[in-house]
């Protein structure tokens, strides 16, 4: 039987729901659960799984809802007493600490409060940030959904008082080695680095680690700053900190290809700022970096070996070749050589955006066409990307806005991700499953879990048909972050995953096997 | 004036709005942090919410 409790006007924050959907699935009876605020999003979920209540079309965008299928009205009891406890529960958890309702309560407890790390539904965070901003506090805006116009306006606010305003969506920062939302724990160094795109600045910051570098300060400027509409406020004013910051004797630009005027302005920048410099512009053009003196990097990995070279004042040396390229081409045809007739096809199953994006210019020209939902070419948009299905080669990023209207970021909240690596399986076409498993704070507390599990998964089905699946992740994060890099490695390789250490590197190792496939 | 570079050479002391998780992290760091109890004004009624806007 489906049932449904609403509980009017009441908010939550997503992941506190989401970890609340996950506990009450185990309840005996309960087949299917959703919990939730009433976003389209979630609604949609519902409906999804079959869940044709009336009620739905009732929910609004304030209201939570406990939306279900279950096999008596028993188990619906047990499941809204224990949602009801796990509630209560929170509350009973933080009863000892007090947590102020306004910025000025929280002033008056910490008067000297320097910065704002806000993650509220996007549609709310203008006035949230504009607050704090008018008090002198700089802004870490990780919420999604605020529009380009409300960016302009807080980052010109910002400027003018001499703020950081980074974001919104901007995932990752790491002030004062302090890692704020998603970000790694990475060594003290003389590495500076100004991100236009979270999991980008991850992966940077996290090879540099790992190469023994380390960074000074990691300013994020969220994804649109580069844009013409935006100018590259955030990154001009992060850059002018980083000229004058004396620990930073090296200096790395990380975003996607900005818009024409704003790149040469940002590269005639950091050329004058006279430090050594090492700027990413994913996939992008490197004539017009190097002509000004300034080391280009194609990948995420390419810029992180470079800047390391500069830090240790080296030579600046990178191959873009694995350590054993004959090894590697034999296991690229191995794979393939136990995979059935008619398996060509990859899918690419994401939680940061960048990575997404920059394993899909690495495998562009090989492939031909790549279907997104954040696609190289317009004509490539893959229509419908959360309830429809996959086509051809198809790479998801489940960070985007259409996955996260209310809903956990991916990184956070691995359940879609996981259940769609298990209905890719099921495509007879399908010859390569490729994922990025991000580490660190802010992330879900062992991300690797669900992913093995669900490759586990995966390889019984495509087994059970008489194929091979080929399943490729990349690990991003260092030996200090909390999951533990080792023991994230091993799940992962134990479900028979081919694990790497870079995202460019997972990405150039699944050509290996496609390429055998054509 | 800027005054990031400042920040550079502070203690951050940070205030956390929204996923509480954040909050926890900074606080298993070691960081100052106050966790705001945020919840939208008037319940998300955007018509009260603007009445309750020119009562500040």
């Amino acid at each position: 039987m489906e049932k449904i409790l609403v509980k009017k006007n009441s908010y939550y924050d997503s992941v506190t729901l989401m970890l609340i959907s996950q506990d009450v699935k185990k309840i005996d009876g309960v087949q299917d659960v959703i919990v939730g605020m009433g976003t389209e999003l979630n609604l949609e979920l519902s409906r999804k799984m079959g869940l044709e209540l009336v009620e739905l079309d009732q929910v609004t965008v304030n209201d939570m809802f406990i939306a279900a299928r279950v096999s008596e009205e028993g188990a619906w009891t047990s499941l809204c007493t224990k949602v009801e406890e796990l509630l209560n529960k929170k509350n009973e958890d933080n009863a000892n600490e007090y947590f102020p309702a306004s910025l000025a309560s929280a002033r008056n407890m910490m008067p000297d409060l320097n910065l704002a790390l806000i993650s509220i539904p996007g549609k709310y965070a203008y006035d949230v940030a504009k607050d704090c901003l008018d008090k002198d506090i700089h802004v870490m805006l990780f919420s999604d959904n605020v529009t380009i116009e409300e960016e302009k306006k807080l980052k010109e606010y910002a400027v003018s008082k001499g703020l950081l305003m980074m974001g919104p969506d901007c995932g990752t920062a790491i002030i004062n080695n302090v890692p704020l939302a998603f970000s790694n724990v990475v060594k003290k160094g003389n590495i500076g680095l100004v991100g236009a795109s979270g999991t980008g600045t991850q992966e940077v910051t996290s090879v540099i680690d790992r190469l023994g570098g380390g960074l000074s300060q990691v300013i994020g400027t969220g994804g649109r700053d580069l844009k013409k509409e935006i100018g590259g406020l955030m990154m001009k004013l992060g850059l002018e900190a980083l000229k004058k910051d004396e620990r930073t004797e090296v200096i790395v630009v990380v975003s996607k290809p900005p818009a024409e005027e704003v790149s040469e302005e940002i590269l005639d920048i950091v050329a004058e700022i006279g430090k050594p410099s090492v700027v990413c512009f994913i996939g992008g053009d490197a004539t017009r970096i190097e002509k000004r003196g300034i080391v280009a990097a194609s990948t995420l990995e390419e810029a992180a070996y470079k800047a390391v070279c500069l830090a240790e004042h080296k030579p600046v040396v990178y191959s873009g070749k694995f350590e054993n390229e004959e090894e590697t081409d034999r296991q690229g045809k191995e794979i393939s050589g136990k995979m059935a007739a008619g398996q060509k096809y990859i899918r690419g199953l994401y939680t940061g955006g960048t990575l997404c994006d920059e394993a899909m210019k690495i495998l562009h020209d090989d492939l031909g066409v790549i279907y997104s939902n954040v696609p190289l070419k317009q004509e490539e948009n893959l229509e419908n990307p959360v309830y429809g299905k996959s086509k051809g080669n198809t790479f998801l990023d489940f960070g985007d806005d259409a996955f996260t209207v209310g809903r956990a970021h991916p990184m956070i909240d691995p359940s879609l991700r996981a259940a769609r690596i298990v209905e890719e399986a099921k495509d007879t076409e399908v010859a390569v499953i490729l994922v990025d498993c991000v580490i660190g704070y802010g992330s879900h507390p062992n991300p690797a879990h669900d992913l093995a599990e669900s490759f586990v998964k995966a390889a019984d089905i495509a087994k059970t048909e008489g194929r091979e699946l080929c399943m490729v992740a990349s690990v991003c994060g260092t030996y200090q972050d909390p999951q533990g890099y080792e023991d994230t490695v091993r799940q992962l390789t134990e479900a028979g995953a081919h694990v790497f250490d870079t995202n460019a590197k997972a990405a150039r190792f699944c050509w290996k096997v496609l390429a055998q496939r054509r | 004036m800027n005054q990031v570079n400042e920040l550079f050479s502070k203690e951050i002391k940070v205030v956390n709005i929204g996923i509480q998780g954040f909050y926890e992290d900074l606080k298993k760091n070691h960081v100052p942090t106050v966790h705001m109890n945020w919840k939208p004004v008037a319940g998300g009624n955007k018509k009260m919410a603007g009445l309750l806007s020119k009562l500040k």
